[in-house]
């Protein structure tokens, strides 16, 4: 699958290069995007595809696989020919790889599930301008080795993944009673069809944004109470 | 011919209002609305933008993509990325003071997704010029009411007490969330 020569790439000592991320095991780059640093709910990046598609957990499981998809080869590609890449063209050059990735996934899913191509709609295409991707590569990709690059793009690609699939399962549980279409609560269970019109999106999603800040904050105060 | 075009653009303005019932644009939505001046200011810059992509997509569909569709994602991008690059330009030259309240968010119009999805659908739903300017203008100006009802809202905020944990995002996406269902009311429009 990866034709390109990993090794030789590796070999010559890393220069440093100004604004890189800090050295760290490949395992911490990899768990960052899923739980400190996740891409939803810590950097709230790709804010967008996240409430636009997240009323069905089937959505949420294709819109998360081909962002994965492009954010892993896309994040390789970029690390791989970053020696190569003018500094001054760099975000072009990103753009241009990104939306090759993007349209190879949306053919490829519009070829084999033509059914998901069709739900989810312009929201493969938009995977383009999807911040994370992007991101990932002005912050990370561009400036580390391919193995690093593929670890975090594994992690923030699970990691946005992860969101997703909470808010599909608040939203689709919620909104029509159902888990990947199995009906959960039996007939008598009335839908409450807010939770998958677009307010019902703001709102899990709002909710779970407060939901994050007050953990986070129960967090602190029990480590500053154990430090006393 | 004009019941059509008054469709097309009430129906993006405000039933299919881009960022509260499409969830397009929400970087710019919940990051630059803290002041009304940025807010409308970035409003009128998008639908500029968005009018000019209208023009420059319809070009590409008749003119050039004609052979080889599958590569619309991309020549969209580009063109999309230039014609922003030609706006901020001339913003600079011609209004330095807008210029430098837009910041860093005149460049990201770039990666707005309301630019591209607007690109896309017009596409896909096959609108000829007239149409595709009246969408964009429709999107457009959604967009600038979306920016311009929530900076009001977030202004007022500032001086209001509410609990420290909801002052930041959560508070903002429930309000976002009532600004929302505000608009599904327009809905029934439609059946009308």
């Amino acid at each position: 699958m990866t034709a390109i020569p990993v090794e030789t790439l590796e070999q010559a000592p890393e220069p440093i290069v100004p604004g890189a991320p800090p050295p760290q095991p490949l395992a911490m780059d990899f768990w960052r995007g899923i739980a400190d640093d996740n891409p939803v709910m810590i950097q709230m990046l790709g804010l967008c595809p996240t409430m636009a598609i997240s009323n069905q957990v089937s959505n949420g499981l294709g819109m998360g696989a081909a962002t994965l998809f492009v954010l892993v080869f896309s994040s390789l590609m970029i690390s791989s020919l970053r020696k190569v890449i003018p500094n001054e063209v760099r975000l072009a050059t990103y753009i241009l790889v990104i939306c090759t990735f993007v349209t190879i996934a949306d053919l490829i899913m519009q070829a084999y599930s033509p059914l998901l191509s069709r739900t989810l709609g312009p929201f493969v295409p938009l995977i383009v301008v999807n911040c994370i991707i992007l991101g990932r590569a002005e912050a990370f990709a561009g400036k580390v080795g391919p193995m690093r690059a593929l670890a975090d793009a594994f992690g923030q690609g699970f990691g946005f993944t992860l969101a997703l699939l909470i808010m599909c399962t608040i939203r689709e549980v919620i909104g029509s009673g159902t888990f990947l279409g199995f009906h959960l609560f039996g007939p008598h269970y009335e839908p409450q069809l807010f939770f998958i019109m677009p307010p019902g999106g703001f709102l899990s999603m709002g909710l779970m944004f407060l939901t994050m800040g007050w953990w986070g904050e129960r967090k602190k105060a029990k480590l500053a109470g154990a430090s006393k | 011919m004009i019941a059509n075009l008054s469709w097309i653009f009430f129906s993006t303005l405000l039933i299919n209002n881009f960022t509260l019932a499409m969830f397009l644009g929400l970087c710019s939505f919940f990051g630059v609305t803290t002041k009304m001046d940025t807010g409308w200011r970035l409003g009128a810059a998008n639908t500029f933008v968005l009018v000019m992509t209208a023009v420059a997509v319809w070009v590409l569909n008749t003119f050039v993509l004609t052979t080889a569709p599958y590569l619309r994602t991309i020549a969209f991008i580009v063109v999309i990325a230039s014609l922003v690059q030609i706006v901020e330009m001339a913003i600079k030259k011609f209004l330095p003071v807008l210029f430098r309240e837009l910041g860093i968010y005149l460049p990201l119009i770039t990666t707005n997704c309301a630019i591209l999805y607007l690109a896309l659908t017009q596409t896909t739903r096959g609108y000829n010029l007239i149409e595709g300017i009246f969408y964009a203008i429709g999107g457009g100006l959604g967009l600038t009411l979306a920016l311009t009802l929530m900076a009001s809202i977030r202004e007022r905020l500032d001086v209001a007490d509410v609990p420290a944990l909801a002052k930041r995002m959560g508070l903002v996406l429930i309000i976002a969330s009532c600004m929302s269902m505000a608009f599904m009311g327009f809905a029934g429009m439609g059946s009308g």
